[in-house]
């Protein structure tokens, strides 16, 4: 099977958020970027099992410049067989989307996928709009992935529960949690993927109607009350009378 | 112009969610100084009472028993969208808003805001619209240009009120597109309102010690008529179900009330429980970082603390 994972990249969750150019772009100085967990720890492990299982091979594709180059090549230690970079700042989600379809749409990949969501903008996007660029299934969220028959069975996390849809090939999906367990890469992953291809390829003119004004920081909070805990009835008067959330 | 909204119905019934689109979607149309429609696909009861939320109608499309599909739902909206001459289309952003509002940006060469928490600002033909991102770190405010808009609206952004009248739902006529996919299955539990929309959640995390001890969590969230939720650890070393873990990697919610009770408070976990309005935080350790995000802090034995709050809140009905 053809299969391709869409990777992003992601600061870390711990860093430091701040802003520049009038609050207008994301100030990325100083700050840790790692491979968006979502594609790295279900979609990517996920795409590696099933070219296990039926053979085949694993491409990730990423939108960005070279600085990307890095968890792209996390990505082939872990297990990808080669990678392609369109090599662009990333822009947007549409922008991505448009990138990503633009490359899939000549290579007939039999399953695309991505993490459910990125862990900065958490939009869910990309994979929907790759989906209807290239007049395709989507499943969002899928917690399973059964392949043992020639159709899929995928479970799909929905409010308060599942979904189980079957289809076939090709389509893209959304991994969530559940769909594959994180895979380190090892030393001999590392070496052998400093030997992988990484294809750089130049971006298309897209449009987009969907833009960042501004970025804002939201309003710091008044610092804990702490409430004497043989005192219960006062957190809850406060619960009703300050807080009015009872 | 108008503006349509996309209801949800799980096992044939409206989903309460969707009220808080519909009362969205008025509430753009009003300011855009025109009607909305809900539109409701494939069989649902309930759907009248999407006008009670502000619907100015309710529009019904059958698709014959078939289940939800997001390529062919984009084909069914954008016809009814183009028959409605719809300039803004509101979904929420939950698991199915989530799967069409990406598909409908393309379909319907439109402009995007996945996540809205609070109602637009007109500006001319254009919208702004804001969103949280990183963790809650900061909020982004986008600008949405073109002749259609999609907004998916976070759960718990508007409490939706009753300022309208049920509506009969009108029967609409389509070309119904393929359904590439079929469902086989939807098993979801009954009872308990989930986690994404429970407006009060009771947490807890590895400071109960063992499963066997949720008893006095489960008490207090009867009272409050709460939703349970845990952290990752617990959730990982099986005391507690999975569906029920907050956080990055699992349920990202927002309710009004978030009570964290034996949580430490990491970075992951703050990251999916951070925009609760109010947040109470019971540990006996004072030096938890989780009481840097909390509105209200018990520093105390949860055994001991917990049992008393029920308590309370039995007392103060």
């Amino acid at each position: 099977m053809k299969l391709l994972v869409c990777i992003s990249k992601t600061p870390d969750t711990t860093a430091k958020i701040s802003f520049k150019d009038d609050n207008t772009q994301f100030n990325g100085d100083g700050v840790n970027f790692i491979l968006n967990p979502y594609d790295e720890w279900y979609a990517l492990v996920r795409a590696i099992e099933l070219k296990e299982q039926k053979g085949g091979t694993v491409t990730v594709i990423n939108v960005g410049d070279s600085s990307n180059d890095i968890i792209i090549r996390k990505a082939l230690a872990i297990g990808a067989d080669e990678a392609v970079r369109v090599d662009q700042p990333a822009k947007s989600s549409i922008d991505t989307a448009k990138q990503i379809a633009e490359y899939a749409k000549s290579q007939s990949f039999d399953v695309i996928f991505l993490g459910k969501e990125t862990i900065d903008y958490n939009g869910a996007e990309v994979g929907a709009m790759v989906a209807e660029l290239l007049e395709l299934p989507y499943v969002s969220f899928a917690s399973n992935m059964d392949s043992s028959a020639e159709h899929f069975v995928l479970t799909r996390d929905i409010e308060g529960g599942v979904e189980e849809i079957k289809l076939n090939a090709p389509f893209v999906v959304s991994a969530a949690k559940g769909m594959a367990e994180q895979r380190i890469p090892n030393m001999r992953g590392i070496m052998m993927a400093k030997r992988k291809p990484l294809n750089v390829i130049p971006g298309i003119e897209t449009s987009s109607h969907t833009g960042v004004k501004s970025f804002t920081l939201p309003a710091e909070k008044d610092g804990v009350k702490m409430i004497d805990p043989d005192n219960m009835d006062e957190l809850v008067r406060l619960l009703k009378e300050e807080a009015k959330v009872l | 112009m108008s503006v349509l909204i996309i209801a949800e119905s799980q096992n044939n019934t409206i989903r309460s969610a969707s009220n808080e689109a519909v009362f969205y979607g008025k509430k753009v149309a009003e300011s855009l100084g025109t009607t909305c429609a809900a539109l409701v696909i494939g069989e649902a009861s309930g759907a009248a009472s999407l006008g009670k939320y502000g619907a100015d109608k309710v529009l019904q499309v059958d698709t014959g028993g078939k289940g939800f599909d997001s390529q062919a739902y984009t084909q069914i909206i954008k016809q009814v969208a183009q028959q409605e001459s719809a300039s803004v289309i509101v979904l929420m952003h939950s698991s199915t808003g989530k799967s069409l509002a990406g598909r409908l940006a393309i379909a319907m060469d439109a402009g995007l805001l996945s996540g809205a928490t609070a109602l637009p600002q007109i500006d001319g033909s254009s919208m702004i619209v804001s969103k949280t991102v990183f963790s809650g770190k900061a909020i982004a405010n986008y600008e949405l240009t073109g002749d259609v808009k999609v907004i998916s609206v976070m759960g718990n952004s508007l409490k939706p009120e009753l300022i309208g009248e049920e509506k009969t739902p009108n029967s609409l006529t389509l070309d119904l597109p393929t359904f590439n996919t079929e469902v086989l299955g939807v098993k979801t539990q009954s009872g308990t309102v989930p986690l994404p929309e429970a407006e009060l959640v009771v947490s807890a995390g590895r400071g109960m010690k063992g499963p066997e001890n949720w008893g006095i969590i489960e008490e207090l969230a009867n009272e409050l008529q709460a939703t349970t939720a845990c952290s990752r650890p617990v959730a990982d070393i099986g005391w507690r179900p999975h569906h029920e873990h907050v956080g990055q990697t699992g349920v990202a919610i927002r309710p009004n009330l978030y009570i964290a009770i034996g949580i430490s408070g990491a970075i992951q976990h703050l990251a999916g429980v951070n925009n609760s309005k109010v947040i109470v935080v019971i540990n006996k350790d004072p030096e938890a970082p989780f009481f840097k995000a909390a509105d209200y802090g018990i520093c105390a034995d949860l055994f001991d603390v917990v049992p008393k709050l029920t308590a309370a809140l039995q007392k103060a009905k």
